[in-house]
């Protein structure tokens, strides 16, 4: 078997058009609904029509389920965007779930301590400052001891979590309410001091600020100077260093404004959508931005599509697990599938597949 | 190539079948109802009703199995076929967010299971006057003054207190047969967070057991979680090194029960019984059950009559039950010996928090002002002794018994 030649060999795609790249990824969706269907089928005897639709209704079957997966959609892509000038320069910030904590945890402090001392918009003033400044600090933190020690950035910026998520659970005891019951509850519910506005509904104001970011992200990895040296750090420092790019100073750079973003995004969680924090309120968007980011290849215009997706079935997916009485391990389930079609069918749009006449032959 | 072809086609052609196959037989399952609900009572008025009820977790979790189970039961037994239940919603936005998903989809009347979810059914209540929404373990609905919005909690401390008894008669079976003096009659109890319903849980078990067991003394620790398996355990056995023989908790995972199997110590469990991973070592468990809350509320809804703002199960509703004595821990005459004590709960003659039965700091209390409007300063205003005992559960359905008795020991009060 050794001796013989293989069949199938592998060699890398050079110029693959865009519309057979998307084909390859529409097949790979196609395919993945397939076998979730056959799966559902087996484990369930649950008509996988009814399934489909279901997923649908829940995230768009109402007008309110559409603002709140749009609103999912727009927190998913605000923290992907975050992480993505950092990715981009090969920074391996998987730090965001503690960057957005630490955010809301500013945020949370300026609502509750200056509630009684400062005007409604001095206070949303404070909380916006606060929780950018609160997620530049963690991302400069890792960038900081990388840039000058070359410590590992994967490791200290996880660890950054862990702190993050302790504090938070610390200051939940400290504010809690009633006395032991380990609960903030909603902040300010009666006066609403430190709510960020409301524009048209409850829904649209994150998504509006998530919008602008996008297209401001878009730019700014683009088409600034700043989004070059990126994207030259990223592929290789010697190279960066020899063009005369500071290095040190653009991880850091990049870092604070990758931390600064995660800030604003955990502003918007507890000051725009949730008016409590809970150690659990980032919910692991942190990590999930991680895959959102790069099955985008780092384009933010592309990293919309991406998180629509990942929201649409995990908003589905708790549909069903409620409609049809199925535990929601049956939608990671599912979710898992999903996941590994596309991730997978990246390898087909990298690489091609050649079959060796002679194996065609035996065929 | 042709093979891989082929494969997606017949794939495709398998799905089209099945597909159009159980599309013909399967009729409308996209309504939103569950489809275990109950046959019949079609004519009644509960036909009509649309429930939603909203779990922080799923049934994995002994704490929102109770209510699950409970949330089942009721709607069958009242023929409510049109029930919704959602569960995995966090005590954030989306708790508020399920809320309105279910009014918005025809819900008469919604209940939320955690104490968490508290403020974000208050928001959906203002935002949805024609929804009921009732919320089991709440303090607020007393003060918020909304029609549409009740709290329930049930009188578990009585339960607890029965519990003790059954903890104390083992105690004393313990120091009859010689396995220990009666100066070391010390129980151990792995509490979640020093909250009053926790506090009041761990002290009614106390004077239980020290009903019957005059020597009994107490040590409680704390995890900081409602569930964390390894914490609880390790409280359980850190309490078992301290000398403690005979361990309860008040948390939701099985921790503190396998410890407590490992060590050979009696356990007394709650919201269920763990004897079958637990046959050497459980004595018994109290519990709560919704059902009869669930019943009276929607029944409620589907008369037309109002809710109570606090409604507060008892053991005569069966709301606080016990289950599953075990006797082959259990000490000889101890099922007589609840039947006397529920008895004499049932008929006034006994109070749980008999002031003339504990002392705090070496006295005996006569005033005691407890927080029973939720504050974020805490501020005592209820006076809550009168006639010889502390009243809980009655100026608001939620347990605010929040003293620190003499005779318990805290390890830590971190949380």
């Amino acid at each position: 078997m050794n001796k013989q030649q293989k069949r199938f060999y592998i060699s890398k795609r050079t110029d693959l058009p865009w519309y057979a790249a998307w084909g390859i990824r529409g097949a790979a969706i196609l395919l993945a609904l397939i076998v979730c269907a056959v799966v559902t089928m087996l484990m369930t005897g649950e008509n996988p029509i009814s399934i489909y639709a279901t997923i649908f209704y829940g995230a768009f079957g109402t007008a309110r389920r559409t603002w709140i997966t749009a609103q999912e959609l727009a927190i998913l892509l605000g923290i992907s965007l975050a992480v993505t000038p950092a990715f981009k320069m090969r920074f391996w910030n998987i730090g965001a779930e503690g960057q957005v904590l630490i955010g809301g945890l500013a945020t949370t402090a300026c609502m509750i301590c200056l509630a009684d001392k400062l005007s409604n918009g001095m206070v949303i003033l404070c909380m916006i400052v606060a929780s950018i400044l609160a997620g530049a600090l963690w991302g400069f933190l890792p960038a900081f001891f990388k840039a000058k020690w070359n410590t590992n950035e994967t490791l200290f910026t996880l660890m950054m979590n862990y702190i993050a998520t302790q504090l938070a659970a610390y200051y939940i005891i400290v504010w809690e309410v009633p006395k032991g019951a380990g609960k903030i509850g909603i902040i300010n519910q009666s006066t609403e001091i430190g709510w960020l506005p409301e524009i048209v509904n409850q829904y649209l104001l994150s998504i509006v600020v998530v919008a602008v970011l996008t297209g401001a992200m878009y730019i700014y990895l683009s088409k600034s100077k700043h989004g070059y040296e990126i994207a030259v750090v990223g592929e290789s420092q010697r190279t960066a260093s020899y063009a005369g790019i500071k290095v040190e100073r653009v991880i850091i750079r990049t870092m604070v404004i990758s931390g600064a973003v995660c800030g604003l995004m955990g502003l918007l969680l507890v000051g725009g959508i949730n008016h409590t924090l809970t150690t659990t309120v980032v919910d692991g968007r942190g990590f999930t931005a991680v895959m959102v980011s790069w099955l985008a290849k780092f384009n933010p215009i592309a990293m919309i599509f991406t998180s629509l997706l990942l929201v649409f079935l995990s908003r589905g997916a708790s549909e069903i697990s409620s409609d049809f009485g199925l535990n929601h391990s049956f939608s990671d389930i599912l979710t898992g599938i999903i996941l590994f079609f596309i991730i997978g069918c990246e390898f087909f749009i990298t690489y091609k597949i050649n079959l060796r006449k002679s194996a065609e032959k035996e065929a | 190539m042709k093979k891989l072809f082929a494969l997606v086609l017949s794939l495709a052609m398998i799905f089209a079948l099945v597909a159009c196959g159980t599309n013909n037989s399967g009729g409308s399952t996209n309504n939103g109802a569950a489809n275990d609900g109950g046959e019949g009572g079609e004519t009644s008025a509960f036909a009509d009703l649309k429930v939603g009820f909203i779990f922080l977790h799923d049934e994995n979790s002994t704490y929102d199995l109770n209510f699950i189970n409970a949330a089942k039961a009721a709607c069958e037994n009242l023929g409510v076929t049109d029930y919704v239940l959602k569960t995995n919603v966090p005590e954030g936005q989306e708790c508020y967010d399920a809320a309105a998903e279910l009014a918005d989809d025809g819900c008469d009347i919604i209940f939320a299971d955690s104490f968490g979810h508290e403020d974000f059914m208050i928001q959906a209540a203002k935002d949805f006057p024609d929804v009921q929404f009732c919320h089991s373990t709440g303090t607020k609905a007393h003060t918020e003054g909304l029609d549409n919005y009740h709290n329930a909690f049930a009188s578990i401390y009585e339960g607890r207190y029965l519990a003790g008894i059954v903890a104390g008669m083992k105690l004393n079976a313990m120091i009859d047969a010689g396995e220990i003096t009666a100066d070391q009659a010390k129980i151990g109890y792995v509490g979640a967070f020093t909250y009053a319903e926790v506090v009041s849980g761990y002290t009614s078990f106390f004077l239980g057991a020290r009903s019957v067991c005059p020597s009994a003394t107490m040590e409680v620790t704390f995890t900081g979680s409602w569930y964390d398996e390894t914490a609880e355990k390790e409280g359980a056995q850190k309490l078992i090194d301290n000398g403690c023989v005979l361990i309860s908790q008040h948390a939701d995972s099985m921790g503190a029960p396998t410890a407590c199997e490992t060590a050979g110590v009696p356990n007394v469990s709650y919201n269920g019984s763990t004897i079958s991973a637990c046959p050497n070592t459980y004595l018994i468990s109290s519990r709560i059950d919704w059902t009869p809350y669930y019943e009276y509320a929607i029944t409620a809804v589907a008369e037309g009559t109002a809710i109570d703002a606090d409604w507060t199960g008892t053991l005569a509703t069966g709301s606080v039950v016990l289950t599953d004595l075990n006797t082959d821990v259990a000490a000889e005459g101890t099922q007589e010996a609840i039947d006397t004590a529920i008895a004499a709960l049932e008929d006034g003659s006994l109070h749980v928090f008999d002031t003339s039965t504990f002392t705090v700091n070496g006295e005996t209390l006569t005033s005691y002002m407890a927080d029973v409007d939720t504050d974020p300063d805490y501020t005592p205003d209820t006076e809550a002794i009168a006639d010889g005992y502390f009243h809980e559960s009655e100026y608001r359905s939620a347990p605010y018994f929040d003293l620190r008795i003499d005779g318990i020991t805290l390890l830590d009060e971190a949380y």
